[in-house]
C-alpha cells in the first residue's frame, strides 16, 4: 500500500490535474515517507507473519486491558485528588453525610456518585486491572508450558515475568488510593511486613509513610508511583517485550513443514491488523459490559480509613491474594534477640514469596543448565512431552492456589459451612503434600500421553472393529494416521540422563536423572517400518478373511468423496 | 494523748460509714443502671401458656425449670434461661434458631416454628423467671429517628469485622460465623445487640444506647435501601468473589473471543 515510486512523485509534482487517479494512501504515505523515510519499516512489519493460535492471544489481552487501563486511568486523574487532608463528607450518599474523610476518599465518592460515567470508569479501571493479571498469568503458563520460555526468548521471559510483579505492584498502589477501610488495612501489611524486617525495619516503615503509620503521606506518595512511576516503566519493558518478539520472531506449535527456521502463519496487514483490531474492541466490548453490570471495589460500603476497624472478609485483590494467604498459614513464631523481636511470622512467609517468584524467573537458565541445550527452539513443545517440566509447573501453581486460597479461609469457611480451624490446618499440611502429589499425578499423566501417542504414531488410531479368520485369529482393525498427524506426534526432542564424569558434575548429573530418568522411547524410522509392514500384512489377513471387500471407516469416506 | 483522743472516732462510726457507703452505691445503681427500652405487659395466661409450650418444646434441653441441663460428659445441652429476658427468646425464637434445627457449633436461622402469639407467651413465661432484657419499644426501631451516619461508625468498629462491612456475615472460629445482618427485622437486630445470642457479645445499654441502636438500625436499613449501585454485588463479600468472577465469568468470555478468531483463520 505504501511503496514508493518515483515517477509518481514526479508526476504529482509535475502536473497536480493529471487525468491519472491516486489512491489517497498511496498519496499520503509517499508523502510520510519522503520526509520519515519509514516506508521500508511498514514493509517490514506489515509483511511479518505470525502463526495463528488460540493460546497466542493472552499476551494481547494483557496489552489490551493495559491500553484500557491507560484511558481509564487518564480520566480518573481528572476528578481524583489524592491528599489525606481532612474534610467533612456532604455528598449524596446519604449513610456518610458528615462524616470525616479524607480528600482521596471524598473525591473516589464523587466520582462514583456525581461524576457522570464516573462509576462506570472506575469500575472499568478495576476490572481491566484484574484481567490485565489474569491474562498475564494465563500468558505465562501458555508460554511455561510450551517451553516458549527456552533459547533465545530467556531475556523475554525475564521482561514478561519483570511486567507481572510491576503489575501486582500496579495494582496495590491503585488499590490503595481510594483511602478506605479495606485499602487502609492492606497498607497496614505492608507496613507489618516492613516492621518485621531485622534492624532496618521501623527505618523504612518511617520512610516509606513520612513517620509513623498512617501519617498524612503515604496516598500522594503512593499516587505518584501508580500513575506516573510503574506505568511508565510498564511501558517501557512492554516496548521492549515486544521489540524482542518482532526480532525473536513468534514460537509455532509442531506441524506440518513447520520447521525450526520457518515461520508459518498470515502476516500482519491485512489478517492481523484486522484480527488484533477487531480483538482489541472485543476486550474493551467485554470489561466494558463486565463492568457495566457488576460492582467492583464498593469504597463507601467499607468507609473511610480509620486504623482501628477491620471488618470480615477483608482480603485483597486476587493477584495479592497468595502474600495474605501466607501470613494466614504461619503460626505466631518470634523470638527476641538483643532486645530486638524477630518476626518468623513475617520472615518466612516473606522467604516463600521470595523463592516462589524467585524459581519462576530462573526457571529458564536453570532447565537450560540441565539439558545442556545450546539450540535456539522455535517449534513448542507439546506439554505431555516435557514430562518433569509440566509438572514442576503444575506443582507451583499448587502452591500458588493454596496460598491465594488460605487468605481466602473465613469466605470459603462460611461459603461452605466448615470450620476456619480445619481449613487452615488442612492449607498448612496441604502446602508440603500437595506439590509433591501433583507432579508426581502430572508427570505420570503426561507419559501416559507419550505413550498413546507413540502407539497411535506406529498403529493409527482404534476403529472399535474386530475380524475373526476361519482359524479363530482376532485382528483388530486400525485406521492408520496421516503423515501430517503422524508427524506431530513423532517430531518431539529426546533427551537422556547424562552420567557423571566427563565434566559433568555429579549435581548436574542428578538433575538430568530427576528430569528424564522415566522416558518414553521415541518412535524410531525402524520401528515404524516394522510397523507398516505389520499392518500390511495384517491388511492382507483381514482382507482375505472378509473377502477382501473391508474398507475402514476413512477408506469408505475417501472413496465415497 | 489528749490530742490523740480527741480526734479518735466513735466506734460505731466505721458501721455508719459503710452503711452510707452501700446506701450511695445502691442508690447511685438504682438511679443508673441500665433501662430496659421497654416493659411490655404480660397477663398470667400469657405466662402459663407460655409454660405449657416450653415444657413441651424446650425443657429436653434447657430443663423442665429453665435451669439449663447438661449432658452425661458435663458438656451443656442448653443454658439456664433464668434472667436472659424476653428479648432473648423474641430473637431465638422468632428467627426460628430456636426450638434448634439440630446440634452443631451454632444455630442456624429457619422459618420460625412458632407463631407470634405463642413466640409472645414463651418470652412472658421467660421473663417471668427473672428480669431480663425485654422486647424493644417501637421507638428504638424507627429509621426515620435514627442517624445513619452515627451507625455507620459504630458498625464498621463493632460489627463489621464479624459481620463484614456490608452486612453480608463473615466466618468465627470452629465452624461458629457471624450471620448476615442485612434483610433482618429491626426488632431481631436490636434484640441481639441487647442479649449476644450465640457467639455474639453483648452490647448493653451501657455500651450502645437504644438510640445507638437505633442509629445502627437506621444504617443497616440505609445501607439495604442502597443497594448495589454498581451493578451485581456478587454476594458484597469483597475481592475474593471479585477475583473468581474474573477468572472464570471473564476469563471464559475472552478465551470465547480468542477461539473464536483463532478458528476463523481455518
Amino acid at each position: 500500500m505504501t511503496t514508493t515510486t518515483p515517477d509518481t512523485r514526479k508526476q504529482t509534482s509535475d502536473d497536480a490535474s493529471s487525468s491519472r487517479v491516486y489512491k489517497l494512501g498511496a498519496v499520503g504515505g509517499d508523502w510520510l515517507d519522503q520526509r520519515l523515510s519509514g516506508g521500508g519499516f511498514v514493509k517490514f512489519i506489515a509483511r511479518k507473519i505470525f502463526p495463528d493460535h488460540w493460546s497466542f492471544m493472552f499476551g494481547e489481552v494483557a496489552l489490551y486491558s493495559f491500553v484500557i487501563l491507560l484511558i481509564s486511568g487518564t480520566f480518573l486523574t481528572m476528578f481524583f485528588d489524592p491528599s489525606m487532608e481532612e474534610v467533612v463528607y456532604n455528598g449524596p450518599y446519604v449513610p456518610l453525610q458528615g462524616e470525616h474523610v479524607s480528600r482521596a476518599f471524598e473525591s473516589t465518592l464523587q466520582i462514583s456518585f456525581e461524576v457522570k460515567g464516573g462509576l462506570l470508569f472506575r469500575q472499568m479501571h478495576h476490572w481491566s486491572a484484574l484481567v490485565f493479571m489474569v491474562a498475564i498469568f494465563v500468558h505465562m503458563f501458555r508460554v511455561f508450558f510450551t517451553g516458549a520460555f527456552r533459547k533465545p526468548r530467556e531475556l523475554n521471559w525475564i521482561v514478561g515475568f519483570t511486567l507481572m510483579v510491576l503489575g501486582m505492584v500496579a495494582g496495590f498502589s491503585g488499590y490503595s488510593l481510594p483511602d478506605d477501610v479495606l485499602s487502609g488495612n492492606g497498607l497496614r501489611v505492608i507496613d507489618g511486613l516492613m516492621k518485621s524486617i531485622p534492624i532496618i525495619g521501623t527505618y523504612l516503615s518511617m520512610l516509606l509513610f513520612g513517620g509513623e503509620f498512617p501519617g498524612t503521606d503515604i496516598i500522594p506518595r503512593l499516587f505518584t508511583v501508580h500513575i506516573l512511576l510503574v506505568p511508565a516503566m510498564i511501558l517501557g519493558l512492554i516496548a521492549i517485550h515486544l521489540v524482542l518478539l518482532v526480532l525473536h520472531k513468534h514460537t509455532q506449535y509442531p506441524g506440518p513443514g513447520r520447521t525450526e527456521r520457518n515461520v508459518v502463519g498470515f502476516p500482519v496487514f491485512p489478517v492481523y491488523a484486522a484480527k488484533a483490531g477487531g480483538f482489541f474492541f472485543l476486550v474493551f466490548g467485554v470489561i466494558t459490559l463486565i463492568s457495566a453490570t457488576t460492582a467492583i471495589n464498593g469504597v463507601w460500603v467499607y468507609g473511610p480509613y480509620d486504623p482501628s476497624p477491620v471488618s470480615a472478609g477483608s482480603q485483597p485483590d486476587w493477584y495479592m491474594l497468595w502474600t495474605d494467604g501466607g501470613l494466614r498459614l504461619i503460626p505466631g513464631w518470634e523470638f527476641t534477640i538483643f532486645g530486638y523481636v524477630i518476626s518468623l511470622n513475617m520472615l518466612i512467609p516473606m522467604g516463600i514469596y521470595g523463592a516462589l517468584l524467585g524459581s519462576l524467573a530462573l526457571y529458564p537458565f536453570i532447565e537450560s543448565w540441565v539439558t545442556g541445550d545450546d539450540r535456539e527452539h522455535h517449534l513448542l513443545d507439546l506439554p505431555y512431552n516435557a514430562p518433569v517440566r509440566t509438572g514442576l509447573g503444575v506443582s507451583w501453581i499448587s502452591v500458588y492456589l493454596i496460598l491465594a486460597l488460605a487468605a481466602t479461609n473465613d469466605i470459603i469457611a462460611i461459603g461452605l459451612h466448615l470450620s476456619i480451624n480445619d481449613l487452615t490446618w488442612a492449607f498448612r499440611i496441604g502446602i508440603f503434600v500437595v506439590p509433591v502429589l501433583v507432579f508426581f499425578i502430572t508427570k505420570r499423566i503426561c507419559l501416559s500421553l507419550q505413550r498413546q501417542a507413540r502407539q497411535k504414531a506406529l498403529h493409527g488410531s482404534e476403529t472399535s472393529r474386530v475380524v475373526r479368520t476361519e482359524s479363530g485369529k482376532m485382528l483388530e482393525i486400525h485406521e492408520p494416521l496421516d503423515e501430517f498427524d503422524r508427524w506431530v506426534l513423532v517430531q518431539h526432542d529426546d533427551y537422556r540422563p547424562l552420567q557423571a564424569g566427563k565434566g559433568v558434575s555429579s549435581l548436574r548429573a542428578k538433575a538430568t536423572s530427576f528430569f528424564f530418568k522415566d522416558r518414553i522411547e521415541p518412535v524410531s524410522p525402524a520401528e515404524l517400518r516394522e510397523a507398516f509392514e505389520h499392518y500390511a500384512h495384517e491388511k492382507h489377513e483381514i482382507d482375505s478373511a472378509t473377502g477382501g471387500d473391508y474398507r475402514t471407516p476413512a477408506e469408505t469416506a475417501h472413496h465415497a468423496g | 494523748m489528749k490530742a490523740l483522743a480527741a480526734r479518735r472516732h466513735h466506734p460505731m462510726a466505721l458501721l455508719v460509714i459503710l452503711l452510707l457507703a452501700l446506701v450511695a452505691t445502691g442508690g447511685l445503681y438504682v438511679a443508673f443502671q441500665p433501662q430496659t427500652a421497654q416493659a411490655e405487659s404480660y397477663t398470667q395466661d400469657d405466662v402459663d401458656a407460655g409454660e405449657a409450650l416450653f415444657l413441651a418444646n424446650c425443657a429436653t434441653c434447657h430443663g423442665r425449670n429453665a435451669e439449663g441441663l447438661q449432658d452425661a460428659d458435663g458438656s451443656a445441652l442448653g443454658p439456664s434461661l433464668i434472667g436472659v429476658g424476653a428479648a432473648a427468646v423474641d430473637f431465638q425464637v422468632g428467627t426460628g434458631r430456636m426450638p434448634m434445627e439440630n446440634s452443631g457449633a451454632q444455630a442456624w436461622r429457619k422459618p420460625p416454628q412458632m407463631n407470634d402469639e405463642q413466640t409472645r407467651q414463651l418470652a412472658a413465661y421467660v421473663a417471668s423467671l427473672g428480669p431480663g432484657p425485654a422486647v424493644p419499644d417501637e421507638e428504638y426501631l424507627d429509621t426515620s429517628k435514627g442517624d445513619a451516619t452515627k451507625g455507620g461508625e459504630i458498625f464498621r468498629i463493632n460489627c463489621a469485622m464479624c459481620h463484614n462491612a456490608a452486612g453480608a456475615g463473615g466466618a468465627l472460629t470452629r465452624g461458629k460465623f457471624a450471620p448476615p445482618v442485612i434483610g433482618v427485622d429491626p426488632k431481631h437486630v436490636y434484640e441481639a445487640m441487647d442479649t449476644g445470642p450465640q457467639n455474639m457479645p453483648v452490647f448493653n445499654e451501657n455500651n450502645l444506647s437504644p438510640e445507638d441502636k437505633r442509629d445502627v438500625i437506621t444504617y443497616l436499613d440505609a445501607l439495604e435501601e442502597n443497594g448495589s449501585p454498581g451493578g451485581i454485588s456478587l454476594g458484597s463479600v469483597g475481592p475474593v468473589t471479585e477475583g473468581l468472577y474474573a477468572w472464570t465469568i471473564i476469563l471464559s468470555l475472552l478465551l470465547g473471543c480468542a477461539v473464536w478468531l483463532g478458528a476463523k483463520a481455518k
